[in-house]
């Protein structure tokens, strides 16, 4: 059932049984390029995101995972509403995302919050703080001068940039990285909107200030019951920050797990291998050689066949692994591994 | 406005872009004040007006400054009228059918050179009889009839002209003979107080003479004159807002079109940006030049017309090229995705997203502009291919080469013009390459 | 100054000439390195780390307003040789580098073999095919597959690239290399296996290391030893067992209270303000206006004093 843009505000649908508090679904979403060759001949496809299915619910944060190559950027540039998905579809509120004319494209983007990992090319270098956050106002429709300035005290207040007029006319590079970056989150925030997404938020930042700047963003979060999409690839940050993680490998979401689980019960190899290779300070570190999976991430143009992990796995089976790709097995209440390991014996 | 001051006083750190700067300024003052001092119609109508405006200038007369280097001075023009009031003119009836008119034309002659010719310019009213005058020259040394005869109602007498009276001063040139001492030697000026006195004998009661005499030196003006007698002056400053008018506007419309241009073919790319590029391609291998010239030649020479298809042929120049790889570069910056993200049309990013980024480049490349469309005028014109109304400094150098200015000596002719043109030419060099290391910084060493 | 020290820097100090003023990056350093020790530099940016990398290998920029110091190299103080000595006999041949992103500044459009082949050529003034084997030797130590002599540049990963930059500081076989930010820009497994070859190649060809981060938890996997760096200055230098469960100056106990942990349950503390900047540093412990244990003292210059063989520059210990 679609909606018209009529009571987009009052929306309240089922469009499946499920519960009526699913802000986004994503269910078997395809993202992929074309290659093409001289500019005109087809050369296969560059699979980025290959078949990911999640749930999010309002004001739930999750944490995606993975390291650079795994098509997290371009799932969730897809979410964002940047690429059109070449497979699957993607609800919002109940209303598919794919078929949107160009102006609900533009309300959905103001529905979903963006926040960059280059807190310094975020943000235009040759506008003010003031500018760069009425734009996005501006750009919605909202052209009151009052109503925008009051708009920008507020949403600078909230990202604790206090005196705020010092800061109005300021320009980027007047700024530190923490205060870009709060700047950077403040846009975000500007339009209301009900999911922000943030791609690796602080990896540029420095360590000292990362901290400052989560627990901005998760007071922002509680706040204003948002959800939220983290994604990143430092292990370590995610358990201050979201209630769910999903690790992502090759275009696929290999397992998704509350905070907890995940942490002290993982199952999938490459979740092992990505816990064991974070480190926590101690000195007996240097003493030992971390365990690291040979091989690297497979390319997304030819991927391997069957579960894209198996020419790194330890636990590779020979005729299962590279032959079919392992459905999501559930290993526990909302603890989901897509591993051919947890295989029940008897069917269910 | 705080980056706008700030880049002044970067720029001024640069000597040279002072003494720019300064010399831009100048000639932009100067320019205003010509063109409201000078309106477009007056100075045409000057420059295309005939002797009867020029009359008094002699021709190819050197710069007036020159005897200031020089330590034998040039004769300067002189002129005199007894219609301006210049010049003595006594009126003595005597009888009621002859009236005579006495006129005095009081010449201090100091030079040591010849001038280029004397010449009289009657005016007269009457009915039936001709008035008849006679021309007596006096000399320090003495004095004779030079000449006598009737005239009109407008006459002219040139002493060169004048056969008889070279006969009678031994066959030299009569400008020059008439301030000789023909017994002496070496045949130099005379210096001393000269006078030429007409005696006018009038035939009516009511007829009237008046008299202009015109002495034309070697030296008029502050320019100088060319060779339809026009002082130099008016088509030296003239010529100087049409240059820089010239330069500023073709610069700034080729600049300007070819940054969109550029930008709207990055961000569409796709068959758009194909299209640009396969335009810019084939009309960089077209001949630019010759094209103006076959314009200028077929069509029409009008300065607007040869704007117009400079600017049209330069919009899809190598600078779409330039830009074009710069806004790659930008397009792929995180803002830009972000105001995607935020809901920002393509225009919108296309205008105040991508185009202030590349302002710090536009402008030195503009300012370096300028001289360079200066100059594609300036060449036009010397070719031939100028306006054939305006004066401009390349008509200018245009008419010194088509009447052998170099030939006969009369540098100024050319250098003039040249040196203006070096000048303009040199303020927007330095000021574009100081602009150019303000605005990119990693050029600050060099 | 110990016998078994490679390296011994003595108030090494370097200050930068800019528009706004004197910028005194590196200002006054000591202390020692010994062989096949690892010593970690940690410290917010705009601290002087990089800095104190430039001012030991002598790579300097044109605007420098005060290089002084002392630095022994095996004994040998290497301040006193001129440019080119050094570059002779010092960079590259005892004591090399991996700059900060050097995957990045790798030469596109040399083979990557020819590039790490190129130290020795120009130093040791090898010939090619002897270079080349041995920088096929370094691929080896490092993990690079000895097939990738012939690739270039863009057709590495990231991690293959960031080995390569190290294949190259190796070539030579230096006694000792710093390294800086070796591993910020790549991902968790990948700085795992870069981590892995630093130690072992520590281990088989017995080289010192010394690496600038700020990422402490990284930083863990390869330090014998720990120094601080804060506003130009070393604040700590201890070994890194107590540095890691115990460290003594306050900076440092608020950078290990800012890092976010994978196990245990601690959450972060973050440290209020920012670094001074560089160019007006008031007079006093530079830590002062941020430090939550000031006191009067404090606005006098600290001197480290020696505590256990660690040292620590804090009136809280005098």
């Amino acid at each position: 059932m679609t909606l018209t843009i009529e009571n987009k505000e009052q929306v309240q649908v089922q469009a499946t049984n499920e519960q009526s508090d699913v802000l986004l679904s994503v269910k078997d979403l395809q993202v992929w390029f074309e290659l093409k060759r001289f500019g005109i001949g087809h050369a296969g496809y560059v699979k980025a995101v290959d078949g990911v299915t999640f749930d999010l619910h309002r004001g739930e944060a999750i944490a995606v995972v993975g390291e650079s190559g795994c098509g997290k950027s371009s799932l969730m540039k897809t979410i964002l509403g940047l690429y059109r998905p070449t497979g699957g579809q993607v609800f919002f509120n109940g209303q598919q995302i794919s078929t949107l004319n160009p102006k609900d494209l533009r309300w959905y983007r103001s529905q979903v919050g963006y926040v960059q990992q280059d807190p310094y090319g975020a943000l235009p270098p040759f506008m003010t703080v003031e500018r760069i956050l009425g734009e996005p106002l501006r750009i919605n429709g909202i052209t009151n001068r009052f109503e925008i300035r009051e708009r920008i005290y507020k949403v600078l207040e909230e990202v604790k940039m206090f005196p705020v007029d010092d800061y109005l006319y300021k320009y980027p590079h007047m700024l530190s990285g923490g205060q870009q970056q709060r700047v950077v989150i403040a846009r975000a925030m500007i339009l209301k909107p009900k999911l922000i997404v943030a791609d690796e938020p602080v990896s540029m930042l420095d360590a000292s200030v990362r901290v400052e700047i989560l627990r901005i963003m998760r007071g922002l979060q509680k706040t204003h019951n948002l959800a939220f999409i983290y994604i990143t690839h430092d292990l370590s940050t995610v358990r201050y920050f979201s209630e769910r993680i999903f690790v992502m490998y090759a275009g696929k979401l290999v397992e998704k797990a509350p905070v907890h689980n995940l942490l002290h019960n993982s199952r999938h190899p490459y979740t092992h291998a990505l816990l064991a290779a974070s480190s926590d300070p101690d000195a007996r570190n240097a003493a030992v050689y971390r365990d690291v999976p040979p091989g690297e991430p497979p390319s997304l143009v030819r991927p391997p066949a069957g579960c894209r992990f198996h020419p790194r796995c330890a636990h590779f089976m020979e005729g299962l692994c590279n032959v079919q790709d392992p459905p999501d097995f559930e290993v526990e209440t909302n603890h989901l591994v897509s591993c051919w390991l947890y295989k029940p014996e008897k069917p269910q | 406005m705080n980056t706008f001051k700030r880049t002044i006083q970067d720029i001024f750190q640069y000597p040279s872009a002072v003494v720019g700067a300064s010399i831009i300024l100048v000639l932009t003052i100067l320019a205003v004040v010509i063109v409201i001092v000078f309106p477009y119609q007056k100075a045409v109508d000057l420059w295309r007006a005939g002797e009867d405006v020029w009359y008094r200038s002699p021709k190819n007369a050197q710069p007036e400054w020159v005897n200031f280097f020089r330590r034998q001075d040039l004769p300067e023009t002189l002129f005199l009228s007894t219609l301006e009031g210049t010049a003595a003119k006594t009126i003595k009836p005597v009888t009621e059918d002859l009236t005579q008119v006495f006129i005095s034309f009081p010449i201090d002659y100091n030079y040591d050179f010849f001038p280029q010719e004397l010449s009289i310019y009657f005016k007269s009213q009457f009915k039936e009889k001709k008035p008849l005058v006679t021309l007596t020259w006096v000399t320090p040394n003495g004095e004779f009839q030079m000449a006598n005869f009737s005239i009109r109602e407008t006459g002219t007498y040139r002493v060169s002209q004048d056969e008889k009276l070279k006969r009678k001063l031994s066959g030299l040139p009569p400008q020059q003979a008439l301030f000789v001492d023909l017994k002496a030697p070496v045949l130099s000026p005379v210096k001393g107080p000269y006078e030429l006195r007409i005696t006018g004998n009038l035939f009516e009661k009511d007829a009237t003479l008046d008299a202009e005499m015109v002495l034309y030196g070697q030296v008029s003006g502050w320019a100088g004159t060319d060779h339809l007698r026009r002082d130099l002056g008016i088509a030296l400053l003239w010529g100087l807002p049409v240059a820089l008018s010239f330069g500023l506007i073709a610069a700034l419309g080729t600049s300007i079109t070819t940054m969109i241009i550029a930008a709207v073919g990055v961000w569409f790319s796709g068959w758009v940006d194909e299209l640009i590029q396969r335009i810019t391609e084939v009309n960089l291998v077209l001949p630019f030049l010759p094209i103006l010239i076959m314009v200028g030649t077929f069509y029409s020479r009008s300065l607007w017309i040869i704007l117009g298809v400079t600017i049209a042929l330069s919009i899809f120049g190598a600078g779409i090229k330039g830009y074009r790889a710069i806004f790659l570069q930008i397009k792929e910056s995180p803002y830009i995705e972000a105001a995607r993200a935020y809901g920002a049309g393509n225009w919108r990013i296309i205008f105040r997203y991508l185009l202030p980024r590349i302002i710090p480049v536009l402008i030195p490349g503009l300012v370096t502009a300028i001289p360079g469309y200066v100059f594609l005028e300036a060449s036009l014109a010397v070719l031939g291919l100028g306006d054939p109304v305006l004066p401009t400094w390349g008509k200018i150098i245009n008419d010194a080469s088509n009447n052998g200015a170099l030939f006969q000596g009369q540098y100024y002719w050319i250098l003039e013009p040249s040196v203006l043109l070096m000048l303009t030419g040199l303020a927007f060099a330095l000021v574009g390459f100081a602009l150019d290391r303000v605005f990119n910084p990693r050029l600050r060493g060099v | 100054m110990a016998e078994k020290t490679l390296l011994h820097l003595e108030d090494l100090k370097l200050h930068f000439r800019t528009g706004k003023g004197a910028v005194r990056a590196v200002d006054g350093v000591t202390f020692d390195l010994g062989y096949q020790e690892a010593v970690v530099v940690l410290g917010e940016s705009g601290c002087g780390k990089s800095s104190l990398a430039k001012a030991i290998l002598r790579l300097l920029p044109r605007n420098v307003d005060a290089y002084s110091g002392k630095v022994y190299l095996e004994g040998q103080d290497v301040m006193p040789l001129s440019d080119e000595e050094f570059r002779y006999q010092v960079r590259w041949v005892r004591m090399s580098m991996v700059p900060q992103a050097a995957m990045n500044s790798l030469n596109p459009v040399l083979k990557v073999g020819d590039q790490v082949a190129e130290p020795m050529i120009v130093h040791s003034r090898m010939k090619k095919e002897d270079a080349l084997a041995q920088a096929a030797k370094m691929f080896q130590n490092v993990g690079v597959p000895i097939d990738f002599l012939g690739r270039y540049a863009f057709e590495l990963s990231g991690g293959m690239r960031q080995r390569v930059a190290i294949a190259m500081a190796l070539v030579t076989l230096p006694r000792l290399i710093i390294l800086d930010e070796p591993t910020s820009a790549l991902d968790v497994l990948t700085q795992a296996n870069i981590m892995n070859v630093l130690k072992r190649v520590k281990k088989e060809l017995e080289i010192s290391y010394i690496l600038i981060t700020h990422d402490i938890a990284t930083s863990s996997e390869l330090a014998n030893r720990v120094v601080v760096m804060y506003a130009g200055l070393i604040v700590e230098d201890s070994d890194a067992m107590r540095f890691f469960q115990k460290p003594l100056h306050p900076y440092s106990q608020m950078l290990m209270a800012s890092v976010p942990r994978l196990r245990g349950d601690k959450e972060p503390e973050f440290i209020t303000g920012q670094p001074p900047s560089l160019y007006n540093l008031p007079p006093g412990c530079r830590f002062a206006d941020r430090c939550p244990l000031r006191f009067d003292a404090c606005d006098q210059d600290p001197l480290l004093v020696e505590i256990e063989s660690r040292r620590v520059a804090c009136w809280k210990y005098v």
